[in-house]
């Protein structure tokens, strides 16, 4: 099976983002990692072609720096790395279209995503690209079990009522969510060895982008909360919520 | 005119609350442009659904009925959604965001060649050139203005952050959406959806929310938290780590990435407040917090914090109210 994972450059998780004071964000100093949804993709990638055999893809948009994940992704055990390069803040749609134009080369049989990444948390570019690319998807995944055969997934979803369980015949999307597995971590081998995969570019420029519809004007902090009153027992907290009428 | 489309995928024979707070942003964004605001119902068995939409201050309810729309797929609801955008002209088509609607959005938006905005929590302005909005970023740490300049623009809405707009006297019009064919992809089959059995009341319904984390130690502590909702008649939530241990199923969490939600009460305990956890419960009307740790960041968001062991304070609180409630 041929698996493309996506690979987005994202801050660490729990980084405390700040604020210039023209509303933009402070970029400086800022530690980046693999888009934690997109290492469990990778890390799903890796278990399902050590199954059934094939290749894993890293793939990613954007400048130099996003190297330093893709090489991630080749220390984790993916086979080589795909990045289409642009210095330039594209939208989703534009990010799908840019994905949709590398994975038409590469005609993989399954992507892999993460179902968003934690820096705009948006959650489009999965399902954008499958609708470029025709394909059907199954969101939030956090079980798949593919068919004997590879041609076919079992995908269950964790959905808001309760797990969906949808089959999709490949090629196809699959987006990832927290409880499909534990990624790995990459090894000192692992890392050595990524240095000596292959790893090409692909310039923007060989791809036909929509014009951005979404545009980024700022940001600001969340509205405080006034500080809370500390109570001494349950018997006076009780008493507290009685008086106030909320229960 | 350009008007807005919201869209209601229904998972039971009636609207749900969430759909009403849509129009309520809807009608805001549609104030701004001067133009109507349509809902779109979409499902196997839409009529009830159909009728209570058309109490609401809407132009006119579109209904997209197909059997496909049962346990509906969401390249099935892309293609309803795309079909009755075109019985208008749609500027924003827009609908509660609910892992249904996350399902399909984008993918409408690919399909309309349009941007998309995912939990808007605030419309700042609209004109021709533009739609203003604001969704949260980064974990529910910072707010991020966006606007969506598309001939055709999509978004899925924070409900809480929306009020539904009261009902009006006269009806408006019902009409069917034109449904050809089959709606499901080719190589995508639903095969079931376990449903969780639910014998308390929605997370996302709900007026009172009990929850619990690590500190609960699983179903013991849950115990306890149970009989207070119980008493409270309120919907059960849970932290990340305790779905993670599968203490708690995957739709109890409350989070940035779980369930975003603002109950009028919130009431947790054993839990330590993470980021994204606070991102998921920041906007409930009161929030009531009970943690061993003094310093736990749950007690910065609390209007009421009570450092105490759960397993002693939670069985006290419960009786405490039970008893003030049978003296009354």
């Amino acid at each position: 099976m041929k698996i493309v994972a996506t690979v987005k450059r994202t801050p660490q998780r729990d980084t405390k983002m700040r604020l210039t004071d023209g509303g933009g964000l402070v970029t400086d100093q800022i530690q980046y990692e693999v888009n934690p949804f997109d290492e469990l993709g990778v890390e799903e990638a890796l278990v399902l072609r050590d199954k059934l055999g094939g290749e894993v893809v890293a793939l990613a948009v954007g400048p130099d720096a996003v190297n330093e994940q893709l090489q991630t992704a080749l220390a984790m055990g993916a086979d080589r790395a795909l990045r289409v390069d642009t210095d330039g803040e594209l939208d989703p749609l534009q990010t799908a279209h840019a994905l949709a134009g590398a994975i038409e080369r590469e005609q993989p049989d399954l992507v892999l995503m993460g179902k968003l990444a934690i820096d705009s948390e948006q959650g489009q570019v999965t399902l954008m690209l499958a609708e470029l690319l025709g394909w059907p998807h199954a969101s939030f995944a956090s079980r798949v079990e593919p068919a004997a055969d590879g041609s076919s997934l079992r995908v269950t979803c964790e959905v808001d009522g309760g797990l969906e369980t949808v089959d999709l015949d490949l090629p196809a999307v699959v987006t990832t969510d927290l409880r499909l597995n534990q990624p790995r971590y990459a090894s000192l081998p692992g890392i050595l060895k990524a240095k000596k995969k292959p790893s090409d570019v692909i310039p923007l420029a060989e791809f036909e982008l929509p014009e951005a519809g979404l545009r980024i004007t700022g940001y600001r902090a969340l509205p405080a909360r006034e500080k809370g009153e500390m109570l001494e027992s349950a018997e006076e907290l009780a008493q507290r919520l009685l008086a106030k009428n909320l229960v | 005119m350009s008007d807005v489309l919201v869209v209601s995928i229904l998972t039971g024979p009636g609207l749900a609350r969430s759909d009403a707070a849509t129009v309520g942003f809807g009608r805001q964004v549609a104030e701004k442009l001067g133009c109507e605001v349509d809902l779109l119902v979409v499902g196997s068995e839409p009529a009830a659904a159909a009728d209570e939409g058309a109490k609401l201050p809407v132009r006119r309810v579109l209904v997209a009925k197909h059997a496909d729309l049962a346990d509906g797929t969401g390249e099935a609801r892309t293609a309803a959604i795309a079909a009755a955008a075109q019985q208008g002209d749609y500027r924003l088509l827009c609908a509660a965001s609910s892992t249904n609607t996350r399902d399909c959005l984008p993918r409408l938006a690919a399909r309309l060649g349009g941007p998309m905005a995912s939990d808007v929590v605030e419309v700042r302005g609209a004109d021709a050139d533009a739609i203003a909005l604001t969704k949260p970023c980064f974990s529910g740490n910072l707010l991020q203005e966006i606007e969506l300049c598309g001939a055709r623009n999509v978004a899925t809405v924070r409900a809480s952050a929306f009020d539904a707009p009261p009902e009006t006297a006269q009806s408006a019009s019902i009409e069917e959406v034109q449904l050809s064919g089959e709606l499901n992809h080719p190589r995508k089959r639903f095969v079931e959806l376990q449903k969780t059995e639910l014998t308390r009341p929605e997370l996302t319904e709900a007026d009172v929310v009990v929850s619990g984390g690590r500190g609960t130690r699983g179903a013991e502590g849950f115990k306890l938290l149970e009989e207070l909702a119980d008493l409270l008649g309120a919907a059960v939530g849970a932290s990340r780590a305790v779905v993670d241990s599968g203490w708690m199923p995957n739709d109890f969490q409350v989070g940035q990435t779980g369930k975003v939600i603002a109950p009028k009460l919130y009431l947790c305990a054993g839990l330590s407040g993470a980021i994204q956890h606070l991102a998921g419960m920041r906007n409930s009307k009161t929030i009531v917090a009970i943690n061993k740790d003094a310093n736990a960041p749950i007690f910065e968001v609390a209007d009421y914090g009570l450092v105490a062991d759960l397993f002693e304070a939670v069985p006290q609180l419960t009786a405490a109210i039970r008893a003030a409630r049978e003296a009354s």
